[in-house]
């Protein structure tokens, strides 16, 4: 009698795949690896970082890194998901033996990799390129918990739309997303030197909560109680969200 | 595409003991969309070992049947049972055992046939070996092309391929032979064929009656959510009326039609031919009276007089066609044609 796959076999299979066909694809490239080293290259060599204390690169590795979160989840996956959605990949998935968690967490395990790969690479331009090393207090437990909150809010985010909404209006909500994060997300710029009523939506958008929490685990500061709440907070909505609202059709 | 042998290596399916009954039941099923009723009190089965075709124009309800059996829509009343399972509860386990073919097949353009085959075998325990189910369905010289790049028929050919790779003991098939050439789909009906003969159960809904004269132990005509028909091909066919159809090597003038008329009525009183709509010139309909010796001799007597030469004369039962049109009414005619 055929059975089922063990779970862990299928889901590694599907991540795989996932990878794979990110890969493959050049525009996916460019965003969740080119634009983020990118964006650090630049605005580290140019200097034009105004209003911080130290180093250029000091501001903007963490930022990058929050960068390549954002693109992973929310863009990445947002609009493979849509179009997954679209051509009846998902709806024809769902008639297979693979349970729909199965789906998730295996979407969830190819950002995870992918983000790896992000991280090895920013980490390496700042490195190699930048002069950068990190701080003797470097808080690997934080920047791990950054990084987990942070993929559930985008992950969470892109699924949100490529669950509701047609595949093309997902695809430009999300690069549309992506270029206010980079610009309001304390990300290449400080969120104080936006304009006021800017600056106070921008400390509550997830984008700025993550750049903060990843500055003060490279930093080796002490875990910033308000941005790790505010990141709580998203990931819990956007998450619930996305679960009820997901139509695999 | 290699059709000998078709699924012999996979041996044949296990039949569990404890399941009886049939593979697939609809019993009186209700399906409502807002105020339209699709299915109306649907009942049918499919035993194991037989492959049934469910018919009927478009909009009949056959997808939305389909699908319940699939497990993605609810009835609004009645029971679906899948291997005794209900399908909407079945989850991983009844699954497995389980092979779908998807009217617009759910294949993601951007990977290619081997990729598609590969991830689903791993979503099962023992699959069927991805690259011998490419080379059992011809498709083994596009392996590695992008799905985006292949043509219809071997889209449908892959999606097939999909259905088959956990070695299922039932299928659903949602127009399987659809878009295909006539090879790819004489290459499709062996291999489907070949399924139901090594005890599987098969579902498919078609539009080709071609597919249910060679294929189906028993057909199901639907028509506006209800179920219109259910018999052996041969049976349904002999419950239209039978009338005798002749092809010419041309088309007959009015005049000929009408000499054509006089003649072979004063042999057979009531006769009257008339050209059939829908079919290529030449083609003449001879209705009003059962076909018998008598009409067919005066038929080919008036030909030899006029020098015309006749194609083809099929004086047999009706076709599953006169009978499936005389069941779905005029409206059905586009779906077929």
């Amino acid at each position: 009698m055929s059975r089922p796959a063990s779970p862990t076999r299928a889901i590694r299979a599907l991540a795989v795949m996932e990878l794979r066909l990110t890969a493959r694809r050049g525009e996916n490239v460019l965003v969740t690896l080119v634009i983020p080293a990118a964006v650090l290259l630049f605005f580290a060599t140019v200097g034009i970082v105004p209003g911080i204390a130290g180093r250029p690169v000091d501001f903007l590795l963490p930022g990058s890194l929050a960068l390549a979160v954002i693109a992973s989840g929310l863009v990445n996956l947002g609009i493979a998901t849509a179009y997954e959605r679209n051509y009846g990949v998902l709806k024809r998935l769902g008639s297979s033996p693979l349970p729909r968690w199965g789906l998730i967490a295996a979407k969830i395990l190819a950002v995870l990799m992918l983000e790896i790969v992000q991280v090895a690479l920013l980490m390496s331009v700042a490195t190699f390129v930048l002069d950068w090393a990190p701080a003797a207090s470097f808080a690997v437990g934080l920047f791990i918990v950054a990084l987990l909150l942070g993929t559930v809010t985008f992950a969470g985010l892109g699924l949100l739309l490529a669950g509701t909404l047609r595949a093309e209006a997902t695809l430009a909500i999300a690069n549309g997303l992506f270029l206010v994060f980079l610009m309001v997300g304390g990300i290449v710029l400080p969120v104080d030197h936006l304009p006021a009523p800017l600056a106070a939506l921008a400390t509550v958008l997830p984008a700025a909560a993550l750049s903060d929490a990843f500055r003060a685990a490279l930093g080796g500061a002490a875990a910033p109680g308000l941005p790790l709440f505010i990141l709580a907070a998203w990931g819990v909505f956007s998450a619930t969200l996305a679960v009820r609202t997901f139509r695999w059709e | 595409m290699a059709v000998s042998g078709a699924l012999s290596g996979a041996g044949s399916v296990s039949s569990p003991g404890a399941i009886t009954g049939p593979a697939l039941a609809l019993d009186r099923v209700v399906k409502r969309y807002g105020a339209r009723t699709v299915l109306d009190r649907l009942t049918m089965t499919v035993e194991r070992g037989e492959l049934v075709a469910l018919l009927g124009p478009n909009g009949a309800g056959k997808t939305t049947a389909v699908e319940m059996l699939e497990g993605y829509r609810a009835a609004d009343g009645g029971t679906v049972r899948v291997l005794g399972e209900d399908p909407r509860r079945g989850g991983p386990a009844l699954k497995a055992r389980i092979g779908v073919m998807l009217q617009d097949g759910g294949l993601d353009p951007r990977t290619t046939p081997r990729d598609t085959l590969r991830l689903y075998a791993a979503l099962h325990d023992q699959p069927r070996s991805p690259d011998a189910l490419l080379d059992l369905v011809g498709l083994t010289s596009v392996a590695r092309t992008r799905v985006r790049r292949l043509s219809g028929g071997e889209r449908q050919r892959l999606a097939l391929a999909v259905a088959l790779v956990g070695d299922p003991e039932v299928l659903i098939l949602d127009e399987p032979t659809a878009g295909m050439d006539p090879e790819a789909r004489r290459a499709a009906r062996a291999l489907i064929a070949g399924l139901r003969s090594e005890g599987r159960a098969v579902l498919m809904t078609t539009h080709d009656l071609g597919d249910v004269e060679r294929l189906a132990d028993r057909v199901l005509i639907l028509h506006g959510g209800r179920l219109v028909a259910d018999g052996t091909p041969s049976a349904l066919a002999a419950g239209a009326i039978p009338r005798l159809r002749v092809r010419l090597e041309r088309a007959l003038s009015a005049d000929e039609l009408g000499a054509f008329g006089a003649a072979i009525s004063s042999v057979v009183p009531g006769a009257v031919p008339a050209p059939e709509p829908g079919e290529a010139a030449g083609a003449i309909l001879v209705d009003g009276v059962a076909p018998d010796p008598d009409l067919v001799a005066a038929v080919a007597s008036w030909c030899a007089a006029s020098r015309i030469q006749i194609v083809e004369l099929r004086a047999a039962a009706a076709t599953l066609e006169e009978r499936y049109l005389s069941l779905t009414g005029d409206r059905a005619v586009e779906a077929v044609a």
